[in-house]
């Protein structure tokens, strides 16, 4: 025997203490934001992003633990250790090129992604101090590369001859055409919309996510090579089974999201001033209704009510307080209470700093509309939480007699979304459950039809960016074995 | 790009144009509808698909020039491109053979009329066909309309041509008189729509109405063009545009029809301004 366990113990005390005392390490830097009042009465973004001094500082936060769990925590297992290194090392565009191996988006995703319950949540540093703030690097390092013109194509494989057809452009059909792409095969994205992107591009808004960011990450599949048909409704323009017999395609990655705005069901919810987020989101981002020269309308009034309070609710409420120029009064209306919001933790806080208010506990009966037919008061009735339901939340019970109303002309309904039915509709031999989501097997992606995969939310329902990716990621590796093996 | 091939007016402030989008052409079917957009800064337009030849890939589009997008559309001259063309959107109309079948076209409505009008004709109907304008120089697409109709009946508001007075009127005279009618198809401004509605009601004629609902994407993913359908919300752009009209509340379409109508008024004041420092 070497030595004695006393002896280690008092070595690795005696390591550690050094290792505490020599590297001072600096407390998670915070990110530089633009001030609420200033921010509130454009679209610009609000999170300016790290310098490369506080990114090289906060890079020196990390442990570099054995068992670096952040990546087994990243849906697209990133090699988060090593491109952290290289920004310590002041290597920006490597440390960008190491992120793009398995992520097409590092500069969407260090800005959307949920990394408190990602690779953050597990990140060791988390464990004595604040995890290292991942997402922030990840933003840097993608930023940097983009603006230093830095950014190169990845190699590709020798052409396959082999056609795919990627339908819907969102984070799972870009990341599959992306992948593809690279070994080889031709890829035609076909997108109902009259842009790329998907959610990226409609929903998340500006201020968060600046569509210029997005458009630059995804010109990558078109510098690529990748067919690009817009305008194309897949299940209207073509079916599923045109593509395959028709176009010659020898597989299909169906990525068409959950589009389908769901409502409350209530009396008046038709009336003038009530839209989806959806809806107003749409008019806002995709059809740019808050400058002056875009023709699209879309309405703010003084006092705004956004009904429900995930991430599309914060989305949208944020969004109105700036097409009012920060005059308009937004409360958020949600049945439950604070502690069960699903939005991120950040976007509740940015949205508080802006002044939306929040009015929980609260459930929206039945709209009130004027003569001309535009809303103007909500009949709410107030909710106390009871036992948990399904989803291990506790479920909200009115209170008899506390029906009351709340003012506003301008309402916007953030309740969910489920995927639409137009592949499903002309394609009998796809499988989908009762929410209209695709079935597939979990390891391929592959649907009940043969050569047809799909992932990201029109297999889970809505969820995130990330997911959505690497469901892309898992498919596209599932079709280029199919493919090889065809 | 979607050019446009050739281009007619019809009446003053009516036009006609073909336009190459050759995935629509040869999908299309009766009562389905696209969405444009002429330029990047304008709106997402819902338009009727008239007529297809889809050998030649092209469509058929009846634009009126109604407000600041459309007369946009109507300026543009054969050769220029339209940005998006989207379709063929919609439920197709359900052509079968009922037997008498009227059809009452309102305004630009006509055009929406059309294919209607030729798929119940080649499905072996008895179409009669009934055109309403205000006045004689706005009335489309007669001779086009003859070809398919046993009998057509234009009608306009101030008496300069064919019968003074409604569409709906004729037809609530037809019935009158004891006319056997099976079937009922009607497409206009939403307030002739309803005046139909209440014209075949009382007879229980099955009656369909196409509603021009605002849109935005078309695809069924904003709800912006909801309508109520009995107890029922419906998305006019997946569900419809055709509806029973005996089921339609029609007073919440007039209604949100009018909802962006100042912000209309005011790019509108924009174009006739720029027209008058032109001239
Ligand atoms: C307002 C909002 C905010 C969000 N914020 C976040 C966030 O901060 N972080 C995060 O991680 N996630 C966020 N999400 C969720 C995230 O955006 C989605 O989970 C993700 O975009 C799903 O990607 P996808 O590729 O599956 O589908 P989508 O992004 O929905 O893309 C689907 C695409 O397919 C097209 N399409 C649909 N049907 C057809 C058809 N029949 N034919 C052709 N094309 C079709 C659509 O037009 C669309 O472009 C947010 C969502 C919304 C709505
Ligand atoms: S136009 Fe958006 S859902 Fe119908």
């Amino acid at each position: 025997m070497a030595t004695s366990s006393r002896d280690r113990k008092r070595r690795t005390r005696s390591r550690s203490k050094q290792r505490r005392k020599k590297v001072e390490r600096p407390p998670r830097q915070p990110m530089p934001t633009r001030p609420a009042e200033e921010r509130i009465r454009d679209f610009q973004e609000v999170a300016l992003g790290f310098t490369a001094e506080l990114a090289q500082k906060e890079a020196q936060r990390c442990l570099h633990c054995t068992n670096h769990p952040c990546i087994e925590g990243c849906p697209v297992a990133v090699d988060i250790p090593a491109f952290i290194e290289l920004i310590s090392e002041g290597e920006f565009g490597a440390a960008a090129r190491k992120i793009k191996e398995t992520n097409t988006l590092p500069a969407v995703c260090g800005r959307v992604c949920p990394q408190e319950e990602q690779c953050e949540e597990v990140c060791l540093m988390g464990k004595v101090d604040e995890p290292v703030a991942i997402g922030r690097l990840e933003r840097f390092a993608a930023d940097y590369e983009r603006e230093h013109g830095e950014a190169k194509l990845p190699e590709t494989d020798p052409a396959t001859g082999k056609k795919v057809a990627v339908v819907g452009s969102g984070p799972a059909g870009i990341t599959v055409a992306y992948e593809l792409l690279q070994k080889g095969h031709q890829v035609t994205i076909f997108e109902a919309l009259h842009e790329l992107g998907g959610v990226l591009v409609y929903g998340i808004p500006e201020f968060r996510l600046p569509k210029k960011i997005v458009h630059e990450e995804i010109e990558t599949v078109k510098n690529l090579g990748a067919e690009i048909k817009l305008n194309m409704l897949i299940g209207k323009t073509k079916t599923i089974d045109q593509l395959l017999e028709e176009d010659g395609f020898d597989a299909v990655f169906i990525g068409t999201g959950a589009g389908l705005p769901m409502f409350l069901g209530i009396p008046g919810e038709n009336l003038n001033g009530v839209y989806s987020a959806n809806e107003f989101l749409t008019r806002v981002n995709l059809m740019k209704a808050y400058k002056e020269e875009y023709v699209t309308p879309v309405k703010v009034g003084e006092k705004v009510a956004v009904i429900g309070a995930g991430n599309v609710a914060m989305d949208s409420a944020r969004s109105a307080l700036r097409v009012g120029q920060g005059k308009s009064d937004v409360s958020i209306i949600y049945r439950r209470s604070r502690e069960q919001m699903p939005a991120r933790e950040e976007e509740i806080h940015h949205a508080e700093e802006e002044g939306v208010k929040f009015n929980l506990l609260t459930n929206p009966i039945r709209f009130i509309g004027n003569e001309k037919g535009v809303v103007e008061k909500i009949e709410c009735i107030r909710m106390e939480l009871g036992e948990p339901d399904d989803s291990g939340r506790r479920r909200p019970i009115p209170i008899e007699g506390s029906e009351h109303i709340v003012e506003a002309d301008t309402v916007i309904v953030a309740l969910g979304t489920m995927p639409r039915e137009f592949i499903a509709d002309t394609t009998p031999d796809l499988e989908t459950s009762e929410w209209g989501t695709f079935n597939v097997e979990e390891d391929t992606m592959e649907t009940s039809k043969e050569g047809v995969f799909a992932g990201g939310d029109v297999v889970t329902g809505s969820a995130t960016v990330i997911k959505a990716m690497g469901a892309g990621r898992t498919a596209a590796a599932a079709i280029h074995e199919y493919l090889t093996e065809k | 790009m979607y050019k446009v091939v050739s281009k007619k007016k019809l009446a003053p402030n009516i036009t006609r144009f073909s336009v190459q989008a050759p995935a629509v052409a040869e999908s299309r079917k009766p009562g389905q509808f696209v969405v444009i957009r002429a330029c990047e800064e304008g709106e997402r337009v819902p338009l009727t698909i008239v007529d297809s030849d889809p050998e030649a890939g092209t469509i058929d589009l009846i634009i009126q020039d109604a407000g600041y997008s459309t007369h946009q559309l109507c300026g543009m001259e054969p050769g220029d491109n339209l940005l998006d063309v989207l379709g063929p959107l919609g439920k197709p109309t359900e052509i079968h053979n009922y037997g008498t079948v009227v059809c009452v076209g309102g305004g630009v409505g006509t055009a929406v009329l059309y294919p209607i009008v030729k798929a119940m004709k080649e499905e072996g109907n008895e179409v009669i066909t009934i055109i309403g304008a205000r006045t004689k120089e706005l009335v489309i697409l007669e001779e086009e309309l003859k070809e398919f109709s046993d009998e057509l009946i234009v009608t306009t508001d101030d008496g300069s041509y064919g019968i003074e007075g409604f569409g709906s009127t004729v037809l609530k005279n037809m019935l009158e008189e004891g006319r056997e009618i099976d079937f009922v198809v009607a497409i206009g401004p939403t307030l002739m729509m309803k005046a139909v509605a209440e014209v075949t009601r009382p007879h229980e004629i099955k009656t369909i109405v196409s509603l021009n609902s605002i849109m935005i994407d078309g695809t069924g993913m904003c709800g912006g063009c909801r309508v109520t359908i009995g107890d029922e919300t419906k998305f006019a752009c997946v569900d419809g545009p055709e509806f029973d009209a005996h089921l339609v509340d029609f007073d919440e379409q007039i209604a949100r029809h009018q909802y962006y109508k100042d912000q209309e008024c005011k790019l509108t004041e924009e174009i006739d301004k720029l027209e008058q420092e032109k001239a």
